[in-house]
């Protein structure tokens, strides 16, 4: 079976299509600078490693090692070396996300901690994409699909959580004052990536007049 | 639209749990013993209240753990939430019905 994270070719890479690529114009045209624009793009290729492990166990402080430890609760997400970040997803389950040049080496460097011990360990880089959606009204924009407390008193930055936007399964992870990382799954890109131009357009028409 | 707290993620949608069913139904000790109106009594045959709920939660598009509520199936209050395997807390409206 080939594993796709050691895929190092440069000739094989250059082929890949990223989930969005086709809206690319488009995340462009709509997104709006100024006091109230919004900007989509995507992020493609990043690296993601799902495990599933017991943090309290030996695997699970084998896992730890190599991530620079493991978020224990909900919104949690502990940076590690390299770029490495790990994304609370449930209390036995993780997302190690990497930059998309650390293609190689992340997996098998998890799946060799894990070792023997109960878990598991995935390689899921086509699994999902990144959207960063961005701007002073990137919150207006999501809160008209997510339902989540997206006030910067409940969600800070540097917090990740699971929800729904438009229907849409997502991992939600504020990276900054007013960046968001959307992470849906592949199929739902498209989908998802046109929803959210939907709801940015209402700041492209009414630039400079203040949002309510 | 209602809001259910998950035990690991705090107050969420509705849209985001799937339903289990009523909670506290143990598995039989013994199911080869059991003639088949008892393994039907444990299949199929489940409470109906009209008041407080025992259920069964999943957080199927957050932390995808289950959990127990105890939900009024009139007013849809939630009473309590608690962890799989607790036993069930006691409020007052339960006592009354019996539950």
């Amino acid at each position: 079976m080939a594993n796709t994270a050691e895929l190092t070719n440069a000739e094989v890479l250059g082929l890949r299509r990223s989930p969005a690529g086709h809206l690319a114009d488009d995340f462009a045209k709509g997104s709006t600078a100024g006091t109230h624009g919004v900007s989509l793009r995507e992020l493609p290729f990043q690296s993601m490693v799902g495990v599933r492990v017991d943090p309290g166990s030996d695997a699970g402080a084998r896992v730890a090692a190599v991530t620079g430890g493991l978020p224990a609760s909900c919104g949690q997400v502990v940076a590690g070396p390299a770029g490495l970040a790990t994304l609370w997803l449930g209390p036995q389950e993780f997302l190690v996300t990497a930059p998309a040049d650390r293609q190689s080496g992340l997996a098998p460097d998890l799946v060799a901690a894990l070792a023997d011990g109960a878990g598991q360990v995935v390689e899921l880089s086509a699994n999902r994409t990144t959207f960063e959606l961005s701007g002073p009204s990137a919150r207006a924009v999501l809160e008209k699909g997510c339902a989540a407390d997206l006030h910067p008193r409940a969600f800070t930055v540097g917090t990740a959580i699971t929800t729904e936007i438009g229907g849409i399964p997502v991992v939600l992870w504020k990276t900054g004052d007013d960046t968001f990382w959307i992470l849906p799954r592949a199929s739902f890109a498209d989908f998802l990536g046109r929803w959210l131009l939907d709801g940015m357009r209402e700041f492209a028409s009414v630039e400079g007049t203040p949002w309510p | 639209m209602l809001l259910f707290t998950c035990p690991n993620c705090g107050p969420r949608d509705e849209t985001e749990f799937h339903y289990g069913g009523q909670a506290h139904v143990p598995y039989p000790e013994n199911p080869a013993d059991l003639s088949d109106v008892e393994w039907s009594r444990y299949l199929f045959y489940r409470e109906n209240p009209k008041g407080v709920f025992a259920e069964r939660w999943v957080h199927s598009t957050g932390c995808r753990q289950w959990f127990n509520m105890l939900r009024d199936t009139v007013s849809y209050d939630v009473h309590a939430v608690y962890p799989m395997g607790a036993p069930q807390p006691a409020t007052a409206t339960t006592q009354q019905k019996g539950a």
